[in-house]
């Protein structure tokens, strides 16, 4: 690389370019996606506003007055300085987020069901304490369910032996165990007065991962009409662990993030949270443009709000615990400005 | 906005529309601390809970969400549940 604006890597990592070389990336970037998710590319002014933004030497980047989105979060605070509750209310009052999220530091639906009157105790507090809404977050996280910690067999030990039909059939176990439980849940948190539920990092264990998710969601709707459901993907395309199972007539293995929204949207959710995989061995120019052009499909279609995932290794948000700001907050501007998000 | 995206799923521009005609106010002066000073104080909407930014005569928390959800008309569960604990 040669040049004089500094920009970043997917990894964090500080690099100079030129805006030539910007405008390549960007390119490339919208190239890659179109490729790989069969989706259309991004128009000329748009891949022109996604170079302006990345050739400017400024530390911050922001969108227009007027242009400002809600903040969502899977989990608020460190839990390393005073309480729990301390933590959503320092984000309330001195980070200003729009929403604050509590959440268990073992963050799996599973481990919260025996906790779960301590975790009601903390949400009924922190409820008279705030003014914003007070998410309940956890993750779906189908292999808890899995040997030797689960009471399932464990099909990554089943795969690659071959024992294809006892691996699907332990993962449609898993399924209806994890269902159960995000529920149970659910139902406790609306009960102490929680704002919403958040199903994080769903379809991180494949298609039946986000089936269980969905499978709830639907319960949870069925029973709440009112109630705020948020779901945000573990990643940019559904893995097919399974690779046969079906939500509402439509296969999960293989889908994108239209067309994931489409289906979070038909069971009942509040909020989609796209969440799209960064190349930390390309640039965040890069890594937004390829991010925005797969995600294009589904702000443009969607009839719920979208709050894209913007966050380490995600969003083109740089792959690192401590992400520069710089590259965070162009990042999140591109995405709102070229996607007009709900949210992130 | 975040409570008319989680309770009623409206997509931003109309949530901010919602949000500005119930409060009488410009879309473009709800991310606006200025204009929103005396909307907020005047609803009782809820501030941030400091010496510089609030007396006793404001509504905080719990207090503000029970104004939120009567000017906003949207369901806050945790209202719900204080009028219902402390209906008698």
């Amino acid at each position: 690389m040669d040049g004089t604006i500094p920009t970043r890597m997917g990894d964090g990592s500080l690099i100079l370019m030129s805006r030539a070389q910007i405008e390549t990336d960007v390119h490339d970037g919208v190239e890659a996606a179109v490729k790989r998710a069969k989706v259309a590319p991004l128009d000329e002014g748009e891949m022109d506003h996604l170079a302006d933004i990345f050739a400017s030497r400024a530390r911050f980047s922001a969108v227009d007055l007027g242009d400002e989105v809600i903040l969502t979060s899977d989990g608020v605070g460190s839990q390393d300085a005073g309480s729990r509750i301390n933590d959503l209310q320092n984000h309330e009052q001195t980070v200003c987020t729009d929403t604050v999220e509590l959440y268990h530091h073992d963050y799996s639906f599973k481990p919260i069901k025996p906790v779960l009157p301590f975790e009601q105790e903390t949400m009924r507090q922190a409820q008279l304490l705030l003014t914003v809404p007070v998410h309940y977050g956890a993750m779906p996280d189908l292999g808890r369910y899995t040997e030797p910690d689960g009471p399932v067999p464990n099909w990554s030990r089943l795969l690659p032996l071959g024992r294809i039909d006892e691996a699907r059939a332990a993962q449609e176990e898993a399924v209806e165990l994890a269902v159960a439980d995000i529920v149970y849940v659910a139902e406790g948190m609306y009960e102490a007065g929680a704002d919403a539920i958040n199903l994080d990092t769903a379809g991180a264990a494949g298609d039946a991962d986000f089936l269980a998710a969905l499978r709830a969601i639907e319960r949870i709707r069925a029973q709440f009409p009112d109630w705020g459901i948020q779901i945000g993907m573990a990643s940019e395309f559904v893995l097919g662990m399974h690779g046969q199972l079906e939500y509402d007539g439509v296969r999960l293995a293989g889908l994108w993030p239209e067309a994931q929204m489409r289906l979070a949207a038909r069971a009942g959710a509040s909020v989609f949270g796209p969440a799209i995989n960064v190349n930390t061995g390309r640039t965040v120019a890069w890594n937004v443009a390829r991010a925005c052009t797969i995600v294009k499909p589904c702000s443009a279609a969607s009839e719920i709000p979208i709050h894209m995932n913007g966050g380490m290794g995600v969003g083109g948000v740089p792959m690192h615990a401590l992400p520069p700001v710089d590259a965070v907050s162009r990042a999140s501007r591109a995405c709102v400005d070229i996607l007009r998000l709900d949210g992130l | 906005m975040a409570r008319t995206q989680l309770t009623r799923r409206m997509r931003l521009p109309e949530a901010k529309a919602y949000v500005a005609e119930k409060l009488g106010v410009a879309p473009m002066d709800l991310s606006d601390p200025v204009a929103m000073w005396d909307v907020r104080r005047e609803l009782g909407l809820g501030t941030i809970p400091s010496e510089d930014t609030a007396t006793p005569a404001d509504a905080l928390a719990i207090e503000a969400k029970f104004n939120i959800a009567r000017v906003l008309d949207v369901p806050i569960r945790s209202v719900e549940r204080f009028r219902a604990l402390t209906a008698g």
